[in-house]
């Protein structure tokens, strides 16, 4: 198995490991941080293939992409951030729905 | 003078509402509405002249900043595209002009403008991307705005609405990303001519387009990934309900349309389009029956988004094999975009009207409403008839392409699906039109809160899209021609 497999096999285990969250956690925060752990996993697999010619220098591409993407995430996890807390505000729950358990109990766990 | 701007044309319409948009958001409490509108009508010329350039010397490639690729972006116009830059613009006009009566100078909607307007930009610089990387950039540009105008009245339902739909779409978008990091991967490229050249439907190559298809998937709201669409869309404020049926959602499939109809010819896998299509078919019957069984008017035509967009996915098996039935299918699923998006974006601002005016969207409540608001009833009769697929409407024609391409390609099964699916769409459009043509509520306390007509900008909006819906049917060749100008190899018989 090549690095970049190495790469692609662990961004991948990432992403599905923040899918997994995001389907089974119903606080809101929880879901966004999930998110990030997924894009955190697509950015590893980008990083990893900048090194896909072994002994060459890195393809400098696919570093430039992940910067792209690093802007996107931080830009919507703070809109999503700032649409969570006035869903609290507005609801007094942080959950889609505010059936799904005791979410203001759940955060502090 | 003449010349700079028919060369700068591509990157030109796409500045129009990218200039407009921050200078709407720093002098949004006095100036935001001139200035939407400004930007809205200068982008007509631009568009079209577009559409008429391309349609004469073929595909345009542009390249941002004179970098070209790889490092720098390029923008590539061909047909298609001409002619969704085409449709959004010419909606974009009408939802401003509607939207400047429904908000009026209230400060709590100042920012619709700006963010209406990024849009407008983002969308524009979708539908002109030529590498599969900047179309990431550009979907998440479209979701975030999207996102933030479905917010806009900050009602719980809307906040709620708003973040389901964001996490859905920051999902989509991570999908799509893991695929376009797998191709560059495997292929070496993101630029979409090239990749036309070198994709093969190896492992990777076939993990790479299953992944950015399930994202797409997700963010065109295809059955059973729909879960978001109809709360997103019937509780944002009317113009941005029209905005996010008819555009929107067009956004994400276009960029399917390009992996799969464009892009991966040769290594599409031989069960995937069926399996699209068999998925349509199920959001027509789906989104149907839902949209039969609602009680209030935006979420039947919300519902009804869910059953259209169905239609567009019918393209995939249909334009598999080649031949005539690809082209034929080809402009049919187009089409349908372009004739749903003037219908549809119609419906929606008519529901807004009546929203506005009685302050509820009770279809039950809503008795009568051809009198005491004609133009409104009118709208969405036309709109219906579009929604219907009925002679001379677009629907009618996109629809007929798709049956021809059906009968070519021996598929007649699909053309089964069309038909039903326009009986279904008969059944829910009545179920509105019954109640607004007929009597009107026995107890009136719902018709003595009625303010008066609304302004006649908003039911003229409405009423010229539904119309526009209309005379697509009869005056749609140029653009059907248009849409065939250097169309992908697979449709245009032309072996690569």
């Amino acid at each position: 198995m090549s690095q970049t497999d190495l790469y692609t096999l662990a961004g991948s285990t990432l992403f599905v490991i923040g899918l997994y969250g995001l389907m089974t956690r119903p606080h809101l925060l929880h879901k966004v941080l999930a998110l990030n752990i997924s894009s955190a996993g697509v950015f590893f697999v980008l990083v990893g293939i900048a090194r896909r010619i072994p002994g060459t220098t890195p393809d400098p591409l696919p570093h430039a992409m992940v910067l792209t993407g690093i802007v996107v995430t931080v830009s919507s996890t703070a809109f999503a951030l700032a649409l969570a807390k006035r869903i609290f505000t507005e609801t007094g729950t942080a959950a889609l729905d505010a059936s799904d358990v005791d979410v203001e109990e759940d955060a502090g766990g | 003078m003449a010349e700079w701007i028919v060369r700068q044309l591509p990157a030109l319409v796409i500045l129009m509402p990218f200039t407009a948009a921050p200078l709407a958001y720093l002098l949004g409490a006095k100036f935001g509405r001139p200035i939407a509108l400004v930007s809205a009508l200068l982008s007509q010329p631009l568009a079209l002249l577009l559409a008429i350039r391309v349609s004469r010397v073929g595909t345009l490639r542009y390249e941002v900043g004179g970098w070209g690729g790889p490092l720098g972006i390029d923008l590539v116009v061909d047909g298609v595209a001409a002619v969704m830059v085409l449709v959004t613009t010419v909606v974009g006009l009408f939802v401003t002009v509607y939207a400047l009566g429904y908000f009026g100078d209230r400060e709590r909607y100042r920012f619709f403008w700006p963010l209406w307007l990024f849009l407008w930009g983002s969308l524009l610089a979708l539908f002109l991307s030529g590498d599969i990387f900047n179309l990431y950039v550009c979907l998440e540009l479209v979701s975030m705005s999207a996102v933030a105008l479905v917010g806009l009245t900050l009602s719980r339902e809307a906040l709620v609405a708003a973040m389901r739909y964001m996490l859905a779409a920051i999902l989509g978008s991570l999908f799509y990303l893991l695929g376009v990091a797998l191709i560059y991967g495997a292929f070496g490229s993101v630029d979409m001519q090239t990749l036309r050249e070198v994709i093969r439907g190896d492992t990777t190559g076939q993990a790479a387009l299953a992944l950015m298809t399930v994202g797409l998937v997700l963010k065109t709201a295809l059955f059973p990934l729909h879960f978001w669409l109809p709360p997103a869309h019937s509780n944002a404020p009317s113009p941005v309900s029209a905005v996010l049926s008819a555009l929107v959602v067009k956004g994400s499939f276009y960029i399917l349309v390009r992996l799969w109809v464009d892009v991966a010819q040769t290594a599409a896998f031989p069960g995937a389009s069926t399996v699209l299509g068999v998925l349509g078919a199920t959001a027509i019957f789906w989104g149907s029956i839902q949209a039969l069984r609602q009680e209030r008017l935006k979420m039947l035509v919300a519902y009804s988004t869910v059953a259209q967009i169905g239609y567009l996915f019918l393209m995939f098996p249909l334009v598999t094999g080649g031949g005539p039935a690809a082209a034929d299918a080809w402009t049919g699923g187009v089409f349908h975009a372009v004739s749903h998006a003037l219908a549809k974006s119609a419906m929606f601002l008519a529901a807004g009207t009546v929203l506005a005016r009685f302050g509820h969207d009770r279809i039950e409540g809503l008795g009568g409403l051809s009198r005491r608001a004609p133009a409104t009833a009118m709208t969405f009769g036309l709109a219906g008839v579009t929604m219907m697929g009925l002679p001379p409407s677009g629907g009618f024609v996109a629809k007929w392409q798709m049956i021809r391409a059906s009968i070519e390609s021996g598929q007649w099964w699909w053309a089964v699906v069309v038909v039903a699916g326009g009986l279904l769409a008969a059944a829910y459009v009545f179920k509105v039109l019954g109640p607004f043509f007929g009597r009107e509520p026995e107890a009136m306390d719902e018709a003595d809160l009625d303010p008066g007509p609304s302004p006649w900008t908003m039911e003229g909006a409405a009423l010229a899209l539904a119309l526009g819906s209309l005379v697509l049917g009869v005056l749609g060749q140029p653009l059907l021609d248009l849409i065939m100008v250097s169309a992908p190899a697979l449709v245009a018989g032309v072996t690569p």
